[in-house]
């Protein structure tokens, strides 16, 4: 665990990865959009509309995936003090609230011709809006401090109270979405899942696929960034550092 | 003083630093700083304002983690924030006074949560001139008074370490005085002081140590060099 | 226990000192339900009908209002560098603070809430609940609330900041404070909901005051 604190190993392992990670991503794209969009048959039931499902399934396995990652990172940082880990989390968690968003647009450009409304408080349409806020927190809070690193320890602490807390929301909003509208047609999953049916299971996949290598393709590009920063600040503060040292009176 | 009897329990123990390093929004306040102080000892923190001389109080204090270095109680590694915070009392400068409690019910509740005993609040109002005062809601004191109470607090119940970030600001040379002595029988009772001032008061044969007086240094999360290989 | 003790009656006994901080907590829980008859209309058929969130909405508002101010006091008069510094078990000084708040503002909530759901022509069999439901409720609020309140001391934007990252966790204790009334109100028994609410007090009073305790370290750092 340890060897990961140091950036240096850390990136050398990331951008070996990255190529890969990058490539797959353009060729699991270009192989899949084409058939997930236009070659695979359309649903028996919800017609050509069964195809937002491959982006909005995608997107929904993404948030989930990301807010585990940032919950773990942030996990990793408070027991350790490994910065590496938050900066995983702190890079990781505004393509979360990306994808979440992604999942909620597209669960309601799907809910339109479904249910006939772009809304309804379904069980997961509404577990998404909720994570979507919890993502949102989280990002806040870390950008609310003057001093960057107080934002770090803060956020961390919250994403585990959020980590502990997304079962408790789901289940309830669970409750009582079949205590209120017990007869909908459930969004996600369900539509195909109904119909283990390799020609809609091959586009699912090659879509997770291809979403999730696009997140650590991205993942790499933040840290690189990030990391790319906190060189300049280093470099700004010396120069601080030696503009006090000048203007100070000899002691 | 009165409070004699209460700190007669003191245990003499040696309190030290070795190597510590500390770095506080990007910037590494002090590196491979040493101190020690023996039973009776004081140690007087010298250096310009922001030289770190608070933030390593903060540190002594456990507040503040620090990036490199260990301290030691009586050359046992300090490990355990709260039993290391129940050796100690800190007087920062913010003196933690509520305004709407009276004078000793300001000191009653740190005397309860401390341990104290009830009597010592006399000895500690006595001791630092707030007899009168007892009774009068904190609102109604002034800023020399209020640090007095702050002040007040270290006598309610006896701890053998004490912190003391600037006690002279804002007090006349009488509180100086009292000050002078609870830190002079405190010592003679085998305690430890460490003070952060400007000014070499309060303290007899204190050994001093002069903070912040190396180039202030850069240090984010990670160094240039840990970023060298990475940000490429 | 005697640092709870002590934490308690201070906090209290600061808070009966300052009384207008609770009873504006309460004006706020009064007028912002006031508010929805004039938004609504007000028909006595839809007001019963949305009565029992209504109140619970407002409820939540009102305490989230409050807790803004939990710690933030102790934060920059020094008083919680002192806490920390104890030597005792910062969750209990927690556990401690937090139950004074409840008692000074989910109490009153609590005994309020019944003259504000007769302005919403709440139904009689849904009084009982009602308050049963925010009893066991509103100290999970305050539990959850603490966290959030410690994670914000020190940000630019306190208050709001705290609203986004304390309203989500309240979800839950909402539906089913909600439900309890609701079940009342046609006739089936509200125990489960009573009991659910229960639980996640008693969830909350293992964990909050821990987070709590972490998050106020890292905020004297």
């Amino acid at each position: 665990m340890h060897r990961f604190a140091n950036p240096t190993q850390f990136m050398r392992i990331a951008n070996a990865i990255y190529p890969w990670v990058a490539g797959l991503a353009v060729i699991l794209f270009v192989v899949g959009l084409p058939i997930a969009l236009v070659t695979s048959p359309p649903d028996y039931q919800q017609g050509q509309t069964v195809r937002i499902m491959y982006i909005h399934v995608s997107s929904a396995w993404l948030m989930m995936m990301i807010y585990g990652i940032v919950a773990g990172g942030s996990a990793a940082f408070l027991i350790w003090r490994h910065p590496m880990a938050n900066l995983v989390a702190k890079a990781s968690a505004p393509m979360g609230a990306i994808f979440t968003g992604l999942a909620l647009i597209t669960g309601m450009l799907w809910g339109q011709p479904m249910w006939g409304t772009f809304w309804v408080w379904d069980a997961r349409l509404t577990s998404t809006l909720i994570l979507f806020f919890l993502y949102l927190g989280y990002i806040a809070l870390n950008d609310a401090f003057e001093d960057s690193e107080r934002g770090d320890r803060a956020a961390a602490i919250l994403a585990l109270v959020g980590s502990v807390n997304l079962p408790i929301i789901h289940f309830s909003v669970e409750w009582w979405n079949t205590l209120h509208q017990p007869s909908i047609m459930k969004l996600s999953g369900d539509g195909v899942k109904s119909s283990v049916d390799g020609a809609i299971l091959l586009p699912l996949f090659l879509m997770m696929g291809a979403f999730t290598m696009y997140y650590l393709a991205v993942l790499v590009l933040r840290l690189r960034s990030e990391l790319l920063a906190a060189k300049i600040r280093n470099a700004r503060m010396s120069q601080v550092a030696v503009d006090a040292a000048v203007g100070q009176p000899a002691e | 003083m009165d409070g004699d009897d209460s700190s007669k329990d003191l245990r003499t123990q040696s309190f030290s630093g070795v190597g510590l390093a500390c770095r506080r929004g990007g910037r590494l306040v002090f590196t491979g700083l040493d101190f020690s102080i023996s039973p009776g000892g004081a140690l007087v923190l010298r250096g310009p304002n922001g030289s770190g001389k608070t933030t390593l109080l903060r540190v002594m204090a456990g507040l503040t983690h620090f990036t490199a270095g260990h301290l030691a109680w009586d050359s046992v590694p300090v490990e355990d924030p709260d039993s290391h915070a129940a050796r100690l009392r800190f007087v920062t400068h913010l003196d933690a006074v509520k305004p709407a409690l009276t004078v000793t019910e300001n000191l009653a509740f740190w005397t309860a949560l401390w341990r104290g005993k009830e009597a010592s609040i006399a000895a500690a109002m006595a001791a630092f001139d707030l007899t009168r005062l007892a009774e009068f809601p904190a609102r109604l004191l002034s800023a020399g008074q209020r640090h007095r109470l702050a002040l007040a607090r270290l006598l309610v119940a006896p701890a053998p370490l004490w912190l003391l970030d600037e006690p002279g600001n804002a007090l006349d040379t009488a509180s100086r005085d009292a000050l002078a002595r609870a830190i002079a029988d405190h010592r003679a009772s085998g305690g430890m002081v460490v003070v952060a001032s400007h000014e070499a008061a309060f303290v007899e044969n204190g050994d001093t140590l002069d903070v912040g007086l190396f180039t202030p240094k850069i240090a984010s999360h990670w160094s240039d060099d840990e970023l060298s290989g990475a940000a490429e | 226990m005697s640092v709870f003790t002590s934490i308690l009656a201070r906090d209290l006994r600061l808070a009966i000192r300052q009384s207008a901080d609770s009873l504006t907590v309460v004006a706020f829980f009064a007028i912002a339900t006031v508010l929805f008859p004039f938004g609504v209309g007000p028909e006595a058929n839809v007001l019963a009908r949305i009565a029992g969130g209504v109140v619970w909405v407002t409820a939540l508002l009102a305490a989230l209002l409050s807790l803004d101010r939990l710690f933030t006091v102790d934060f920059e008069d020094g008083t919680l560098d002192q806490l920390v510094l104890s030597g005792e078990p910062l969750s209990f000084i927690v556990l401690g603070k937090v139950v004074a708040h409840w008692l000074t503002t989910g109490v009153p909530l609590i005994i309020m809430s019944p003259i504000l759901a007769v302005t919403l022509h709440l139904p009689a069999e849904g009084y009982l609940p009602l308050m049963l439901a925010l009893l066991l409720g509103t100290p999970t609020v305050s539990l959850v609330g603490a966290v959030g309140a410690a994670l914000v001391l020190g940000t630019r934007r306190g208050g709001v900041l705290l609203s986004l990252l304390v309203l989500p966790l309240y979800i839950p204790v909402l539906i089913f404070g909600t439900a309890a009334v609701e079940a009342a109100l046609t006739g089936v028994s509200a125990t489960p909901m009573l009991s659910v609410l229960g639980g996640f007090a008693v969830l909350a009073l293992t964990l909050c005051p821990w987070a709590t305790a972490a998050a106020l370290r890292q905020a004297v750092e």
